[in-house]
């Protein structure tokens, strides 16, 4: 019974994101969920590679990037934005194969800086060689729709969560995991740590290019330079962890935590916003290793033997 | 041709004596706590930002300020060290990597917030009355102040090795890098180590922020890339050796200021972070430095 209700409450809650844009008809909300929603398909393809394998990648923004500059390149020039986007998601996964196999020479902390070195060096590059800002001609721009670009938001995140979903329940899903838990354990059970960790990386590039793709489509001016920014990687580093790693759950409360608590600080505290999320992050990671998913189980943990020892006392 | 590809190059060791510095710091917090303190940018940061207001508002000049920096840095290194990196302490090495970095990047997040909110995302610098005059030889100019830097940078690496090498705290510090486990039977407090190396390579980032404010100038969004930075010189240089480290951040400052002349001036970051790859990826163990187990 567990199984289907978590899958009746997916689905309730997904009908109720679709249904969303018929009753909020103000922007501003709208634009909050889209964020959300774009910070869930971020922190949940991160937690693929970082979270499930264990690959503490901080270089997803180069992911995020490629797909936004594809998708903005080719949805300029007529092609179809989706088709554009599923361009910009394969280019992030040929970039991907490129730098797998140097890349995961590196262990650990290692791979950790490596990758940021490498998004580093695409953020430089992209600013150097397009440093012009990038805007909606104005053809796009008249028959701009908030609510299409919402419902590619919601379709996005529920891709990626659903792709997460179905690797962290597979038999590739326990690979992963098993990588993360000791990699040379699970190499010696025969578990080919190179190729698990070679196809988290390449699913979590295509889902965070294919975010890009819809961010490029969204976004009505910006350096294209900006979604390469080390910013993206960051934030949705912190929601994962801040959520829970590991879990399917944990990057969705931690993206929904991270906007809605800046929209609570907003008014009084909103420049101080990312020291709030940032004192709350160093927090789960000192104390609370699982995140808000962690200390949920913990807590239902600890309420059950509770009951337990309730029982055994009636019973005596 | 030749005049100018001298000066870029007597330039880029100007600058590369700084990198050397800021990553002396670092190395020497890795080296024997393996904390990788991804902040180290921020605290770098943070000690240009002390001497620039000292100077601003007190007229203090920047060089005799760096003292007060150090101060400054030592006490923020002793905090950030009992409020946050003492409970990484027993965590195994990989984990402790690990969660350093994580938690350097949670601290630079919140420095970096800090700062654009109190001083403005404006690039500050110091001017002294002597910033501008410079020295000449064979039409190579040498600005006084980044000699000065320079000479100061070698004080503090000269200063550190006779502390590492000579004095019985430093032995202790030496002790531990090799092996902390029988360094803590032979009667070190390991934990009074840790403390230690913790705020000195504070202090040294501090220095070294003191300095970046006089010859180039700070910006709270500077501190990523500087972090980045002394990682490349700390890989560059090896693990374990305080003269490799310097070497290294010349050898970076050098690679730079080449990249300047002949690619452009915006592709002096990625130079850095290429170099940086391709020896993470051959060379894990430094230029200079020796393999584990080779010793």
């Amino acid at each position: 019974m567990k199984k289907n209700t978590t899958l009746l409450i997916a689905l309730l809650i997904t009908a109720a994101l679709a249904l969303v844009p018929l009753f909020i008809k103000k922007d501003n909300l709208l634009t909050y969920l889209c964020m959300i929603l774009l910070f869930i398909s971020l922190a949940s393809s991160w937690n693929i590679l970082g979270g499930y394998t264990g690959q503490v990648s901080l270089g997803h923004s180069a992911f995020f990037g490629l797909g936004a500059l594809a998708t903005r390149l080719l949805w300029f020039a007529g092609w179809n934005v989706i088709l554009g986007m599923l361009v910009g998601g394969v280019i992030a996964i040929v970039f991907a194969l490129l730098i797998g196999s140097p890349a995961f020479k590196l262990r650990g902390a290692y791979f950790t800086i490596g990758t940021l070195a490498l998004g580093q060096i695409l953020y430089a590059t992209v600013g150097n060689l397009l440093p012009q800002i990038s805007s909606m001609p104005v053809q796009d721009l008249q028959s701009y729709t908030l609510v299409t670009r919402y419902y590619l938001f919601l379709a996005i995140a529920l891709i990626t969560v659903l792709v997460a979903y179905l690797i962290a329940n597979s038999r590739l899903g326990l690979g992963m995991m098993a990588v993360r838990e000791q990699e040379d354990a699970a190499e010696s059970l025969g578990v080919n740590a190179f190729r698990h960790k070679l196809i988290a990386l390449l699913v979590s590039a295509f889902l965070a290019g294919l975010a890009g793709g819809a961010f490029a489509f969204f976004q009505i001016g910006y350096y294209p330079q900006y979604p390469f920014s080390p910013v993206w990687t960051l934030d949705s580093t912190m929601m994962a962890y801040v959520g829970g790693t590991g879990t399917i759950l944990g990057p969705i409360i931690g993206a929904v935590f991270f906007v809605v608590l800046k929209e609570v600080l907003s008014l009084n505290l909103a420049e101080f916003h990312p020291t709030v999320f940032g004192i709350l992050f160093i927090l789960v990671v000192l104390f609370l290793p699982g995140g808000f998913m962690g200390l949920w189980s913990r807590i239902r943990d600890q309420i059950r033997k509770k009951r337990e020892r309730a029982a055994e006392f009636s019973n005596t | 041709m030749l005049q100018p590809l001298a000066q870029n190059i007597v330039y880029g060791i100007l600058i590369g004596s700084l990198y050397g510095l800021a990553a002396l710091g670092l190395s020497l917090v890795f080296g024997v706590s393996k904390f990788l303190n991804v902040s180290h940018g921020e605290l770098l940061m943070l000690g240009g930002y002390a001497s620039f207001w000292l100077f601003k508002l007190l007229k203090i000049d920047p060089f005799i300020s760096i003292p007060l920096t150090i101060i400054f840095l030592l006490l923020i290194g002793f905090i950030l060290y009992r409020l946050i990196f003492s409970r990484l302490i027993k965590l195994d090495v990989e984990k402790k990597i690990q969660n350093s970095l994580l938690v350097g990047f949670g601290l630079s997040t919140i420095f970096q917030n800090i700062a654009l909110r109190l001083w403005t995302a404006d690039d500050r610098s110091i001017t002294t009355v002597y910033s501008a005059k410079s020295l000449e030889f064979a039409g190579v100019r040498f600005p006084i102040v980044r000699l000065i830097s320079l000479g100061i940078a070698l004080i503090v690496l000269v200063g550190l090795q006779i502390f590492l090498k000579k004095t019985y705290t430093g032995k202790a510090i030496r002790a531990t890098v090799e092996d902390w486990q029988s360094a803590s039977l032979m009667g070190i407090n390991i934990h009074s180590v840790y403390l230690l190396a913790f705020v000195l390579g504070c202090a040294i980032a501090g220095a070294a922020g003191t300095l970046v404010s006089i010859c180039y100038s700070v910006d709270p969004s500077m501190g990523l890339n500087s972090s980045l930075k002394s990682m490349v010189v700390m890989v560059l240089g090896g693990l374990g050796s305080m003269v490799g480290t310097f070497v290294g951040g010349i050898i970076l400052g050098v690679t730079e200021s080449a990249t300047a002349f002949f690619i452009g001036g915006n592709y002096r970051l990625i130079a850095g972070l290429v170099l940086f790859l391709i020896i993470l990826i051959f060379r894990p163990q430094g230029l200079f430095g020796t393999k584990e187990g080779d010793r």
